[in-house]
């Protein structure tokens, strides 16, 4: 499964739309299977990220918040989305592995 | 840092929402209105740097204090929030230091104050007796628009009743928008969507420890919306354990969270709204009567898209500008129109919406011909569908249209999963389309399909 992260820093970025940076990661049977790719956008703009998620075939985002509009677009595109997540991405990277992320989820350690 | 009672109390007495942050930007208090806003407890938020929780447009979040804690200034900045509805809301923020009596600083108050009003304000003083968005030559339609603003200045529980797809939650939003209660939460609550346990969280909240896996203390709907509305959409699929609690929260002005022994006050009004026969539920049983006359205060009834027909190229016209804006609104041609006319629209307003939507993807925005409507409306036959659509459903007029078909000993989850099961096989899988056929938007078939477990 390829899975996109929104992230600031070491953290799940706050915002989907004003986000520049994403991690893609494959994560198969509960292990990375690829190294972690680092995508840089040259601004933040929610329908770039939108646009890469579809053409990398990712089948998951991982965010913070996100507006509806590209919340739906997402789901449109039958990309599954877990937002509301606060923390460093590489916590979340691991509780999705263990198939235990949810959204909404507050993981220790943010910055 | 603040855990003085009256801070809190003091906090909450404000018509805004407010977050008092410590000197790391880490959130220290947020008052009922910032926990509505947001959708985070003071118990999640606690300790978290202020940008997350806030989710604001203001960008670099930290250099917006520098002001306030390095030259003492209070400072005023307009941007957007996303609230826990994942929709982006103007905001005024207004940043103040807060220091001790010795002069020690302490942190700061964020007031958020919420803009999407303003504009709505300022149009209904230019023009105090219309209600923008309600596009209607119908007289009973013209009607509903007068009640809104009588109804809004009251407090009574208003009950909705309409087709689905007629726009109920649309007019109990106006009806809020109008009310004193304007500049606080409008909290939507869909009965239907979430199983009864949960539901009783959502409503009246819990406490850490209420039950396995409540590890912090969370504000339930009521809570949430303070002073507000609370609004119950689909009021009928309330589980009548839940009805007997509703009952018991609107006689006595209180509730208690679950697992507390501690009365909290229900300063909330209530609109409630329903797409089925909810006096016919009540002969059935299937609804309680004390209930039903206790939200039946005031009363709106919605007419179907059909028995306004005359509306229809109003709705037309009103939707293809809105779907282009600032560009030119695309055209449609008179037998296009025609066939739009003499449709039914079991699914209402919301449906002829998405039919539009549809039919401007695929012209291109050249002018909308037939060819871009959806196939149902071009071929096979429209009774045939409205039948399968709606023989089963819990829908009054849909359930009367088809009243012959309909097996009167199925409960309406049993209803509802047929009807699901139906338009999907009618759609061949096509989630986007069956959502259409049933009048719904795609987020509801989704949250439908979990629910049914399909």
């Amino acid at each position: 499964m390829k899975v996109m992260i929104a992230v600031s820093g070491v953290d799940v970025a706050p915002r989907f739309d004003l986000t520049v940076e994403a991690i893609i990661v494959q994560v198969e049977n509960g292990e990375l299977t690829h190294e972690p790719r680092e995508l840089v956008l040259s601004e933040p703009s929610g329908d770039e990220l939108c646009g890469l998620a579809v053409s990398e075939s990712v089948e998951l985002v991982i965010c913070g918040g996100i507006d509806e509009v590209h919340y739906d677009y997402l789901a449109w595109k039958k990309i599954r989305i877990i937002d509301g997540v606060i923390g460093p991405y590489v916590r979340a990277l691991d509780l999705l592995r263990e198939d235990n992320l949810s959204a909404n989820t507050i993981l220790p350690g943010g910055e | 840092m603040f855990q003085n009672a009256n801070l809190i109390t003091l906090l909450d007495g404000i018509p805004h929402a407010v977050v008092v942050v410590d000197t790391n930007l880490d959130v220290s208090r947020m008052n009922h209105l910032a926990e509505a806003l947001t959708g985070r407890s003071n118990g999640e938020a606690s300790g978290i740097h202020a940008d997350y929780i806030l989710r604001s447009s203001l960008h670099p979040f930290n250099s917006y204090f520098e002001p306030v804690f390095g030259e003492k200034q209070t400072v005023v900045h307009e941007g957007n929030i996303l609230d826990r509805n994942r929709k982006i809301v103007p905001i005024r923020f207004t940043i103040s230091r807060i220091e001790s009596h010795k002069g020690r600083q302490l942190g700061a108050m964020v007031v958020l104050e919420d803009l999407t009003l303003a504009p709505y304000l300022q149009e209904s003083l230019a023009r105090p007796d219309t209600f923008d968005g309600i596009v209607s030559l119908n007289p009973r339609m013209q009607d509903v628009g007068e009640q809104i603003s009588v109804f809004a200045a009251t407090d009574a529980s208003v009950l909705i009743e309409g087709e689905t797809g007629t726009g109920k939650g649309y007019v109990a939003e106006k009806i809020h928008q109008a009310s004193k209660r304007s500049s606080y939460p409008f909290i939507k609550v869909n009965c239907g969507a979430l199983p009864e346990q949960l539901l009783e969280s959502e409503l009246f909240g819990h406490v850490r420890g209420a039950f396995p896996g409540a590890d912090h203390n969370k504000p339930g709907m009521f809570r949430l919306a303070d002073r507000g509305t609370i609004f119950f959409t689909e009021v009928g699929d309330l589980p009548v354990t839940l009805q007997i609690k509703l009952l018991t929260v609107l006689d006595d002005g209180e509730f208690f969270a679950i697992g507390s022994t501690r009365k909290v006050a229900m300063t909330a009004r209530i609109i409630a709204a329903t797409s089925m026969d909810l006096k016919g539920m009540v002969r059935e049983g299937l609804f309680r009567e004390d209930l039903y006359y206790r939200l039946n205060v005031l009363r709106l009834d919605i007419p179907p898209l059909r028995e306004r027909s005359e509306d229809v190229p109003l709705l037309v016209d009103y939707f293809l500008s809105s779907f282009s804006p600032g560009e030119l609104t695309p055209r449609i041609d008179r037998s296009t129109m025609d066939i739009l006319k003499e449709f039914t629209y079991p699914g209402n307003v919301r449906e002829l919406r998405n039919i539009l939507e549809h039919a401007i993807t695929l012209s291109h925005g050249d002018t909308i011909k037939t060819e871009h409507l959806p196939e149902y409306l071009l071929h096979g036959s429209e009774a045939e569908r409205y039948a399968s659509i709606w023989r089963s459903s819990g829908d009054a007029h849909g359930r009367n249209a088809a009243e012959g078909s309909r097996n009167k000993d199925m409960k309406w989850d049993d209803v509802e999963k047929e009807m699901i099961i139906e338009a999907l096989r009618k759609s061949r899988g096509k989630r986007s389309e069956a959502a259409k056929m049933l009048g719904w938007a795609r987020s509801t078939l989704y949250r439908k399909l979990k629910y049914h477990e399909l």
